[in-house]
């Protein structure tokens, strides 16, 4: 606590904040208690772990940018502008926040399936998105984008458009005002957007296995993989998810550190 | 100043305290209860002889928890209260008789076959394992590293093919949604899932399935409270009556 608030806290908040901050806690330290450590470099480090690992970061990382690439124009419409039925379209947008992933991947399986809703005339054009990795992206950027949204969507409200308004009556251009004015003000709640955007995406399973299926190297993600040696190696599950728990940890460190520096 | 905030805060303890009681309360009455993990492919046939078995058993309930047999054999290792366990392998069988867990030792009470899943129209025009191995089809299979996955590599390998799936699902069920779907063309499953999917995939049976046949394993847990109840139980899945129900649902005979 380095600064000293006029109102104190109840001190009763101490008791239920320790216990739930334990309770997030403890799972961590005893997947770290569980670890076969002799052999966990050997574990990490095979094959199939390697290639689930850069599947699950390549994928993370361009869902991430789809995300940005179409969270930004949805979270400045939805914050900027007034329409009517905006509260319904914001819920919809939101929905994946609360939907089970696996009800995501449905919908993406008779969305964009080989007989889904729009998938047969994209197979008319001579691709299809069964069993590729761009399946993979494509229900990471479903489960993801919500948490894009709310965060900068948030954020320019915060922010408000005094500054937007004067930079518009000195003549720039709308243009002109979103990237200079809007986008740096939103910076800080951008990039969290982005680094929740992109740890869900890390930790995507359940859409993944319902529209994308399971195979080395194309669509086996790490969370898949983990699933999966927990059938025959339950050791080398737990090394991976230690592994994904590291990750996790350093790209919400590493996000915090890029906050305070902007 | 603490009296007044111990006074707020009786509620909550007094919660905190009643919690395990009330919780225990839940489950206090006169019922007797019989817990039967099975394998998940066991659903419809375990339903069918738990209702006959209360049927016969005035005051008794059977509680069914299906799942993985891996994900079972570990909840039961973990100290979960199952009194009956019924594997869709012997391999996960022979995990909980390592840890010297069984009641008895296990019987076999069924055998499953694979068969082909497509859907209904089979778009791909499959009609033979053979069929499989052609690359433009979107063939599914399970992982290696589960049940279904290694019979469909010991059929593949009985009849000298190479399959190259599009991908390698953790479970039935996960195959399954793939043909229902129409995202994949085919997919090897057991005769059983075929037969329980209905009109959502059809069946294209193969010779080479006979190559590789799965046994299902059954035993009474250990230190079961019900023992006497859960023997019962395993020898009504052996009898007559239970067998029938299981060969209705394609399965095999042991």
């Amino acid at each position: 606590m380095g600064q000293t608030r006029a109102v104190g806290l109840p001190r009763w908040v101490v008791v239920p904040a320790a216990l739930g901050a334990l309770f997030v806690l403890l799972p961590l330290v005893a997947i770290v208690a569980q670890v076969d450590w002799s052999n966990f470099w050997g574990l990490i480090t095979s094959e199939s772990s390697r290639t689930a690992l850069w599947l699950s970061l390549r994928t993370s990382t361009a869902s991430t940018v789809v995300c940005v690439l179409i969270g930004v124009p949805m979270a400045l419409v939805l914050a900027r502008t007034s329409f009517p039925g905006q509260g319904v379209v914001r819920s919809v947008v939101l929905l994946p926040l609360v939907l089970p992933p696996v009800v995501g991947g449905l919908a993406l399986l008779y969305t964009f399936g080989k007989r889904g809703l729009i998938g047969q005339s994209i197979e008319v054009v001579g691709t299809t998105v069964a069993f590729s990795t761009i399946a993979v992206v494509m229900a990471q950027v479903f489960v993801a984008l919500p948490f894009l949204v709310v965060s900068l969507e948030g954020a320019l409200r915060t922010g408000g458009e005094r500054y937007e308004v004067v930079a518009a009556s000195l003549g720039a251009g709308p243009t002109t005002v979103f990237l200079r004015v809007t986008l740096p003000l939103a910076m800080p709640g951008l990039v969290s957007g982005a680094v929740l955007a992109f740890a869900r995406s890390l930790g995507e399973f359940g859409a993944t296995v319902t529209f994308a299926g399971s195979k080395e190297g194309v669509t086996r993600t790490l969370p898949l993989e983990i699933y999966l040696q927990r059938e025959t190696d339950p050791d080398a599950a737990i090394a991976l998810a230690l592994v994904l728990v590291v990750v996790a940890v350093l790209v919400i460190g590493l996000a915090r550190q890029g906050r305070s520096a902007l | 100043m603490l009296g007044r905030m111990t006074r707020r805060l009786l509620p909550y303890l007094a919660l905190l305290l009643l919690a395990p009681a009330l919780v225990a309360c839940g489950g206090d009455d006169d019922d007797t209860t019989v817990t039967v993990y099975a394998a998940a492919s066991l659903k419809k046939t375990f339903e069918q002889l738990a209702s006959d078995f209360e049927a016969d058993h005035d005051g008794v309930t059977v509680e069914l928890v299906f799942g993985g047999s891996s994900d079972l054999v570990s909840q039961i290792q973990n100290g979960a209260e199952a009194d009956v366990f019924a594997s869709a392998d012997t391999a996960n069988m022979d995990k909980l008789t390592a840890d010297d867990l069984q009641g008895q030792d296990p019987q076999d009470f069924a055998t499953n076959t694979l068969q082909i899943a497509v859907p209904p129209d089979n778009p791909a025009d499959v009609s033979s394992l053979q069929d499989l191995a052609d690359p433009a089809l979107d063939l599914v299979l399970c992982a290696p590293d589960v049940p279904c996955g290694a019979a469909a590599q010991g059929v593949a390998e009985a009849a000298g093919l190479t399959l190259d799936p599009d991908s390698e699902e953790q479970s039935v069920t996960d195959v399954l949604g793939k043909i229902t779907s129409g995202q994949g063309d085919a997919g090897l499953v057991y005769v059983t899932d075929v037969l329980a999917a209905g009109d959502d995939v059809m069946g294209v049976e193969f010779p080479e399935s006979a190559d590789v046949v799965n046994t299902y394993p059954i035993t009474t847990v250990e230190d079961s409270d019900e023992s006497d109840l859960a023997q019962e139980f395993v020898e009504l899945v052996l009898s007559d009556s239970g067998q029938k129900v299981l060969t209705d649902a394609g399965f095999g005979a042991p």
